[in-house]
């Protein structure tokens, strides 16, 4: 491992090392570029994991404290916790359930292809899926995507066969295990899948992809890379000439350290993303780094999603084997006779006890609820998961009075559902319920919204300046060494996981990165 | 007698308590309470009525069958320890434990399951209501204890036993065959 000096203006800084930071981290420092990582939570290695929920939570979702406002149910039931994301080095894909999917031609597309859709904020990509398939490739190569490269796909497990089962009865027919960035077999030097379950809580065989065990120790192995662990960035610098100098961030005794930078990489998740180049803010950019247009912070989705978990009469043991099971496709589509415009996907989902518990219908009490989770064992679940649409108003900001231990605003996360949302939302329930009732369910629960786990579009990606924050390498607009590399720059969210996409940008910036720095460009 | 995680220091009998909650039933069928099993707390802050009540709460919120006494009391000593530093969140229980009380009009404890269930849903705005309710199903509560698990089917961590991967993952049998 690298280690150099916070006086190298030389080095890029990325701030954040999950999917996207860790990801463009490799990539550049396989391209021979000195990179300095900063990662705001401490590293937490696989033997460091256990299969128990609560104490996993606690030992790596971001808790620092958050606000919410809007009508969305998460706001009522986790007014502090809006997002489900992870402080540790690997960032969410420590926690994610490797569902690693591409987007659709058209979702790259979505205001041509659904018009004007009143209330949303839609835009096309200023990419196409052309543009990003080569990517694509190289992402699912890179994880070891099932279903792709010829990698064979995971068995099923309980949760997958009721589900299928119900959506055989249903007619559907694009049912299958997933492409799951989770090895099938021995691949890149992990294991195959022992269907531990406890995905969520950190994959305690290696063998789902996280940038923890595979991007990180690769980039380290090129001695480029320089990682700060538990180096929460506070403030991004820039020099009279307005473009970025350097970063400040608190070590991990909490000491302000400045790091030079020959350029900067935000990858700190949706949320945070935003409120660093807000928190940013100076006397030549008094509304926020990147923010002529005003977009930074605005237009966060977070995807349509719900649950709809099921009781039978036998027993089910949901929780056996992988937490995303396999997946229903059939509804991922645009057809406007449904009520609504984008798609959704059905994905198995599973919790433990402690977490069906909390999540399964919060607030909910007495003897019904308690009947219901009596019945755990016999349980099957499903994850509902679709594009939602921007909104302008959906935004993330800086409260006006609330500050962090270091000082500075903490953000708060306004949301509200568009009707589009709730209409698919609607849909999707209606349509899970049939699943788990064809196949003879005695009990259906729709389950709200667990806090957001995919964070998007806060810094998003347009042709024009005007429209969005960064152009379509995921530069910003108004500051030539200064990127976005994590989900905040998606334009639109599409119905798939975003991870994949996520490292397919990831892999495409890195070359443009690379390339600017070697013309002298940047 | 049952003395899995209790201290010495003060027993108390709850039959009373449990045969008042014995009406309640679930989808399923009548709960099985343990009357038999006679259960201990031991207390540094709340006093006996405050943690009876408290557990008597808990039965009501989350009625299940597959709980014992014993197990929701291991929140109400979760309660009592923090209300030992904190002095608000004693007051908050002593005080939410007064006004179910008051609203029974007369002790909530002795309350018949009717009376018991109006009052808490009076209640269920109130800080009081929503702090024992969150505990309850929160890292704190029953439903975060592995021997709980083992009632409920849930088997717990698996990584030690090599995964489900030759223990049963896949092992569903009665689902329809077309």
């Amino acid at each position: 491992m690298a280690k150099y000096e916070l006086t190298d203006d030389g080095v890029v800084v990325i701030v954040g090392s999950g999917a996207g930071g860790g990801t463009l981290a490799n990539e550049l420092c396989q391209k021979g570029v000195k990179v300095v990582l900063l990662e705001a939570g401490p590293r937490i290695e696989i033997n460091d994991f256990v299969n128990d929920e609560w104490p996993m939570f606690n030992k790596i979702a971001w808790l620092d404290k958050r606000t919410t406002s809007g009508s969305w149910r998460v706001a009522k039931n986790f007014p502090n916790l809006p997002a489900w994301t992870v402080k540790a080095v690997g960032g969410t894909t420590v926690h994610w359930a490797g569902a690693s999917l591409r987007f659709k031609e058209g979702e790259f597309k979505a205001r041509t292809v659904y018009g004007n859709i009143a209330g949303a904020n839609l835009l096309d990509w200023p990419i196409t899926l052309p543009d990003l398939a080569p990517y694509y490739e190289r992402a699912e190569d890179k994880m070891g995507v099932t279903g792709t490269h010829d990698i064979p796909r995971l068995p099923g497990n309980n949760n997958f066969k009721v589900l299928a089962a119900g959506a055989g009865k249903l007619g559907y027919k694009k049912v299958h295990t997933g492409n799951m960035a989770i090895n099938s077999q021995p691949r890149d030097g992990r294991s195959g899948c022992l269907q531990i379950g406890f995905c969520f809580e950190g994959c305690k065989s290696g063998a789902k992809w996280s940038t923890l065990y595979t991007e990180i120790p690769k980039a380290e192995a090129t001695r480029k890379l320089d990682l700060r662990p538990q180096s929460q960035v506070l403030r991004i610098l820039h020099n009279a000439k307005g473009r970025v100098s350097g970063v400040v961030y608190a070590d991990k005794v909490g000491k302000h350290v400045e790091q030079k930078a020959r350029a900067v990489c935000v990858a700190a998740n949706s949320i945070e993303s935003a409120r660093l180049l807000l928190n940013s803010a100076s006397s030549t950019f008094p509304n926020g780094l990147a923010n002529s247009s005003g977009q930074v912070g605005r237009n966060y989705m977070r995807h349509m999603t719900a649950s709809v978990y099921a009781a039978f009469p036998q027993a089910v043991h949901m929780y056996r084997g992988t937490t995303m099971a396999g997946i229903v496709e059939d509804e991922a589509r645009n057809d406007p006779a449904r009520g609504f415009v984008g798609g959704y996907h059905m994905e198995t989902i599973s919790l433990g006890l402690p977490f069906l518990a909390a999540f399964l219908d919060p607030g909910a009490w007495g003897r019904d609820f308690a009947g219901l989770l009596d019945q755990y064992d016999n349980m099957a679940g499903m994850w509902l998961v679709g594009e939602d649409m921007p909104q302008e108003t959906n935004r993330v900001t800086l409260h006006p009075t609330e500050k962090d231990p270091f000082g500075l605003a903490i953000p708060n996360v306004h949301f509200d559902d568009h009707a589009n949302d709730d209409a698919m939302r609607a849909h999707a329930y209606k349509q899970g319920s049939a699943v788990y009732q064809a196949v003879g369910a005695t009990k259906v629960i729709e389950t709200p919204p667990y806090p957001s786990t995919h964070n998007l579009g806060t810094n998003r990606m347009s042709e024009k300046p005007r429209d969005g924050v960064v152009n379509k390498w995921g530069q910003t607009h108004d500051i030539a060494n200064l990127f976005v590399s994590d989900g905040s720059q998606f334009t639109t969210g599409g119905a798939s996981n975003p991870t994949l996409t996520i490292v397919a940008l990831a892999i495409r910036q890195a070359e443009y990165i690379a390339d600017r720095l070697g013309k002298h460009e940047i | 007698m049952s003395e899995k995680g209790i201290n010495r220091r003060q027993f108390l009998h709850t039959s009373g308590l449990v045969v008042a909650s014995a009406a309640v039933a679930s989808g399923g069928g009548p709960l099985l309470f343990r009357p038999s099993i006679a259960w201990a707390m031991s207390f540094h802050t709340l006093d006996e009525h405050t943690a009876k009540t408290l557990l008597k709460m808990s039965r009501h919120l989350y009625p299940s069958q597959s709980i014992e006494d014993d197990q929701y009391a291991r929140t109400i000593e979760g309660f009592d320890a923090k209300a030992k530093t904190d002095r608000a969140f004693a007051k908050l229980l002593q005080d939410g434990v007064a006004s179910l009380d008051r609203a029974a009009q007369g002790k909530w404890l002795d309350a018949n399951d009717e009376v018991s269930l109006q009052t808490l849903k009076g209640m269920e705005a109130t800080p009081f209501f929503q702090t024992v309710r969150g505990t309850l199903i929160g890292a704190d509560g029953p439903y975060n204890l592995p021997e709980v698990w083992k009632k409920f089917g849930y088997e717990g961590s698996s990584w030690q036993f090599g995964g489900y991967l030759s223990r049963g993952f896949g092992d569903i049998t009665w689902l329809p065959k077309d």
